[in-house]
């Protein structure tokens, strides 16, 4: 690191569980994000604060005025504008020592491939269950560790999904063919608590990027904001999931 | 034997209730008999997250006497 980068990320370089070395592994970290919502957003711009060293930020839409109540990446003069791009923009403007690069496209089949295998580790901050089965099915083939978080009303859950350690994306939901989901366009969301759940993924992000341990591995943390009842219970890995056997841990990384 | 069933989110507003105490006659009966018991012979949502004791399983987890069932409707927003 040199002056500038010491003085950026010295409030990072105090910490304990950080301190130069764990900087160091967020400035050589590669990070998928899918998504550039309301979860998507806050993951990007604490992601590019905190220094992770190439951060992908994939999604096919454009901002529209709906999503401006919590998707804070993009301002109004974005309307209309891809989100990706108006996503990596945003997180340069914070942090342009950054790779951020912008994936206008939607997550799924070859291309979602290549892109899980060429980063550490994956983000789903996405809106839909296809595109969260699609992104467990990525991450089970590439053997990358998965942050997963979704929300809706004043609801959040976020769950760490590892290589070789616990359940699966499948083996909290198997039913993929489901009809029934609680979704923003549905029945609202709290701008805040969409805030909450993208900075919960970001911190359990970081902490699997700096090697630390997590409360949530193989868990899911259930957080009702307008109770403030925090629930975590653990994740049971499903012996009829095709992914019972099917992680495969990656040689070359200790994450 | 007494089991301690609690509902979240949109299934509160479908069962009507936040939670219940539910009587059954006998140990063993599993998390779907449960909700079938308390659903007035429903079928379960897709993808109803369950946890008994704060653990996540499935609907063929048999019960006994003083265990939490809780019910979670499965949220995707982003």
């Amino acid at each position: 690191m040199d002056d500038r980068q010491l003085q950026r990320y010295s409030r990072h370089l105090l910490l304990p569980e950080v301190g130069p070395e764990g900087q160091e592994r967020l400035l050589a970290a590669r990070v998928l994000l899918v998504g550039a919502g309301g979860l998507g957003s806050p993951a990007a711009l604490y992601l590019a604060a905190s220094g992770v060293g190439e951060l992908r930020i994939a999604d096919p839409d454009r901002v529209e005025l709906e999503n401006l109540q919590r998707q804070i990446a993009h301002g109004t003069a974005d309307l209309g504008r891809s989100k990706a791009r108006s996503a990596a923009e945003s997180a340069r403007a914070l942090n342009p020592e950054v790779q951020v690069q912008a994936l206008a496209e939607r997550a799924e089949g070859a291309r979602l491939a290549a892109w899980a295998a060429e980063v550490d580790l994956v983000l789903d901050a996405s809106d839909n269950f296809p595109t969260r089965y699609a992104l467990n099915e990525a991450c089970l083939a590439a053997g990358r560790p998965l942050v997963s978080g979704a929300v809706a009303g004043w609801r959040g859950q976020v769950a760490v999904f590892t290589p070789g350690r616990g359940g699966c994306y499948r083996c909290l939901y198997p039913q993929e063919e489901a009809a029934e989901e609680a979704t923003c366009a549905a029945q609202g969301v709290l701008s805040p608590a969409a805030g909450t759940v993208g900075c919960l993924m970001a911190v359990e992000a970081l902490k699997v990027l700096l090697g630390l341990e997590t409360a949530l591995r193989g868990k899911l943390l259930q957080a009702d904001l307008l109770a403030q009842r925090w629930r975590v219970a653990r994740i049971r890995q499903d012996p009829a999931c095709p992914c019972a056997g099917r992680w495969r841990a990656r040689e070359d990384s200790n994450l | 034997m007494n089991i301690k069933v609690r509902y979240f989110a949109s299934m509160r507003d479908r069962m009507g209730r936040a939670e219940e105490t539910v009587t059954v006659d006998r140990e063993g009966i599993t998390v779907e008999e449960l909700w079938r018991r308390v659903a007035g012979g429903q079928e379960m949502p897709p993808n109803l997250l369950i946890a008994v004791n704060m653990e996540y399983t499935d609907a063929s987890r048999q019960l006994k006497s003083g265990d939490e069932v809780a019910f979670f409707p499965p949220v995707t927003g982003g």
